[in-house]
């Protein structure tokens, strides 16, 4: 297993609104970070920097030791989970988790294979031919990863991703993706309000306060 | 629940009474229809070919317009949502809301002015030494004109739809790399899909029951629809019989789309659907597909705003303040208010009672089948208006009227009346939500601080409802202030309103007059419509015609 890549900001700024962003800071490789501070503090801005969402306005975002600024975010070596409509309503869990191979759905008997292994990985065998609708936020969530696991890449942001779920699913979740993270030893990221899933799950924490990194340990 | 005794019997009463009016105006005029064509007449008008033609081109038309209208509003509300942020935006979303409000006959103006034979169009071809080839009276111009009015519906409509897709469906799309055409098929197709059936119905409506744009663009028999024909038929020819037929066909047309529109899901309305302001785009961030949304977006805007400026250019250039002297143009505008200011109040009056004895009735633990059945119909109302257009109700009650020698003098009511009918489904749309908002939060607490009658109605209703009973106000005299459809048979000397003296200018050649004319009644219009959205209530913004 190749060592997953740190992430890095350098001075990276960005004004939207009224506010202005500026992070510094580094993100250990093959570790899991979370990220923590109060609603409106520039968490999810801080992801949308690292996958590519949103460009920098000066300063550097280097993933892996390489500068990103440029990158498109399909380029980066990012997947991101969201808290929620990760998965498109009308295609079935199998097509949405097809969509981390091939965005123009071209899959080969391989590939099917793989899905349909990541799939059960999860537990979600048998789920193939289901609709989005019909499973729980959990289970929604559950093909998410499952969809993170066939692309493969080295860099998982999660945006609150339990965040919708009852305590008690959410501690499986918390469990299923320290699994996952064991597995491929990617570099986790996941911006969460819980103080409890955070305990459970991340080696390290950064707290974002007045739009910047304040405090990492 | 919360109402007493008393209230209630005073809501449903009032609310029957609207609604044996409403009938009864629509009933009187039907009836006087079948009877005056001695049904056996207008059988026989059945028969000649030229009824059936105008029946086709109706079809024909309204089916092309609708087409080309839904075609072209696709690509510029997918351009509009590709493209959330950029200077200007907010703008242009409301200048698509413009033609909705403005009077059908100024647009025609405007429309005349840039497509015309003499307009800008053709002036540009002509100065590229290509001669003035678009021939704006007939086919042509009739769909030039309803796809001006009803693309930027469509486009609206379909944009909100877009605008309600998740955020995340395009941050997932850029991650993935989905191309242009996957995003398409797999994210913008399925939402706008299930739109296109109601969308296209409601424009077919609106372009088959089309009578002013018709009447100044239409060429002749060859391009005249239904409704035009019947205002030819009383007007000029005076042909009952020919106008009864032409009514009865219309009424049938009209019953079968409003039949295929209840069966397909409705339009969304645009105003309550974007609670948050779009995201961006990451997955159409490319310098080609930016730069070819924009000059898309350029040309939607230019095709908005010529035809307006147009009217505002020729409008200043003409005698205004000799305009505003004359005597024809003071009884004109005075004629034209009381019409529109009557017209808002009835139209108010009946949707208030509508509302509030359906409210009485829901509030009912177990309301009987006749209770069930006349809050269905008030409900109804609003749709089960269009059914019998203007220019029909408008025939029925002049050949009623005319053995009497009372078209001249009844005519400014029956106006009024047509138009608070027209408005009808407007107001409604505009109140029924407010109302409902209104009572849920304040019904149980009101009656349980035993707030009733006038007391309730000065300290809890009229603040929390002033500002869309003021909306729904504005925009239905603003549509009776610019209404030809209703006035046109009765127009003349006896009855002259703004719309009317403007197309009676229009007819003598006197464009200079017409043009001022229009800038005026724009400007009455703008100026309610400003006033009916400042400062608006919550979700009744962007109410729309139905």
């Amino acid at each position: 297993m190749t060592q997953s890549p740190s992430i890095r900001l350098d001075a990276a700024a960005l004004a939207l609104g009224d506010k202005s962003f500026r992070f510094n800071g580094e993100i250990a490789g093959g570790r899991v970070t979370a990220v923590t501070g109060r609603s409106g503090s520039g968490k999810t801005t801080l992801l949308n920097l690292i996958a590519g969402f949103e460009k920098p306005d000066s300063g550097r975002v280097i993933i892996g030791g390489e500068t990103m600024n440029d990158l498109h975010v399909a380029k980066r070596p990012v997947t991101v989970v969201f808290q929620e409509n990760n998965l498109f309503a009308h295609l079935d869990i199998f097509t949405n988790t097809g969509l981390g191979v091939s965005a123009g759905l071209r899959l080969d008997r391989e590939d099917r294979l793989r899905i349909s292994e990541a799939l059960a990985r999860v537990g979600l065998e048998g789920f193939e031919r289901r609709m989005p609708a019909s499973l729980s936020g959990g289970e929604r969530q559950r093909a998410a990863f499952a969809r993170a696991l066939v692309r493969n890449r080295p860099v998982l942001l999660l945006d609150e991703p339990f965040a919708a779920l009852d305590p008690e699913m959410r501690g499986e979740m918390g469990t299923l993706l320290l699994e996952l993270h064991a597995e491929t030893g990617n570099t986790v990221m996941i911006v969460s309000h819980e103080p409890g899933e955070v305990e459970q799950i991340a080696d390290h924490r950064l707290v974002i306060e007045n739009e910047a990194i304040s405090v990492r340990y | 629940m919360y109402l007493t005794g008393a209230e209630f019997r005073r809501n449903l009463s009032a609310g029957f009474i609207a609604l044996l009016a409403v009938i009864g105006f629509i009933a009187v005029a039907v009836t006087a229809l079948a009877g005056f064509g001695r049904l056996g007449d207008a059988a026989a008008v059945l028969d000649e070919p030229y009824v059936w033609r105008i029946l086709r081109f109706t079809l024909y038309q309204a089916f092309l317009s609708t087409l080309l209208s839904v075609a072209l509003a696709i690509p510029v509300a997918l351009a509009m949502a590709r493209r959330p942020h950029f200077p200007g935006r907010i703008w242009i979303v409301r200048l698509m809301a413009v033609p909705l409000g403005l009077p059908v006959l100024i647009g025609a103006l405007g429309i005349i002015g840039i497509w015309g034979r003499q307009g800008l169009f053709n002036d540009a071809l002509d100065l590229a030494a290509l001669g003035r080839p678009l021939q704006i009276y007939g086919l042509q111009g009739i769909l030039i004109a309803h796809v001006y009015f009803n693309l930027p519906l469509a486009a609206r409509l379909i944009l909100a739809g877009l605008e309600r897709v998740p955020q995340e469906y395009f941050k997932t799309a850029a991650m993935l790399a989905m191309p242009r055409r996957t995003v398409f098929r797999l994210i913008e197709w399925p939402v706008i899909a299930p739109l296109i059936a109601g969308v296209a119905g409601l424009i077919f409506m609106l372009c088959a029951t089309s009578f002013t744009l018709v009447l100044i663009l239409g060429g002749g028999p060859a391009a005249t629809t239904i409704e035009v024909a019947i205002y030819q038929a009383l007007r000029f020819d005076f042909n009952p019989a020919r106008a009864v037929a032409l009514s009865g066909l219309q009424i049938t047309l009209t019953a079968l789309v409003l039949a295929a529109l209840a069966f397909l899901p409705r339009a969304g309305d645009p105003g309550t659907s974007a609670s948050s302001e779009p995201g961006r785009r990451p997955d159409a961030d490319h310098h080609l597909s930016r730069g070819m949304d924009f000059a898309l977006i350029a040309l939607f805007t230019l095709w908005l705003i010529l035809p307006l400026a147009v009217i505002v250019v020729k409008g200043a250039g003409a005698d205004l303040l000799g305009l505003l002297v004359e005597p024809v143009f003071i009884r004109a505008t005075a004629m034209s208010l009381v019409i529109a200011l009557s017209a808002a109040l009835v139209s108010l009056a009946v949707a208030l009672s509508f509302i509030t004895a359906i409210g009485a009735i829901r509030a009912l633990r177990e309301p009987g089948p006749f209770y069930r059945g006349s809050a269905g119909a008030m409900s109804a109302m609003g749709s089960l208006v269009l059914l019998v257009p203007p220019i029909v109700l408008g025939t029925g009650w002049f050949l009623l009227l005319r053995p009497f020698g009372l078209t001249d003098a009844a005519a400014p009511v029956i106006v009024a009346a047509i138009n608070a009918l027209m408005a009808l489904p407007f107001v409604l749309r505009v109140l029924q939500p407010a109302f409902a908002v209104h009572r849920s939060r304040t019904a149980r607490l009101a009656a349980s601080l035993g707030l009733s009658g006038l007391a309730r109605l000065r300290i809890v209703d009229w603040p929390g409802l002033k500002r869309p009973v003021l909306t729904a106000l504005a925009f239905a005299m603003a549509l009776s202030l610019g209404d030809l459809g209703a006035v046109a048979l009765f127009g003349g000397d006896q009855l002259t309103t703004l719309p009317w003296l403007l197309y009676s200018r229009l007819g003598s050649y006197r464009t200079d007059d017409a043009n001022g004319l229009a800038l005026i009644l724009g400007a009455l219009c703008l100026i309610l419509m400003i006033a009916g959205t400042r400062a608006p209530a919550s979700g009744t913004r962007e109410g729309k015609k139905p």
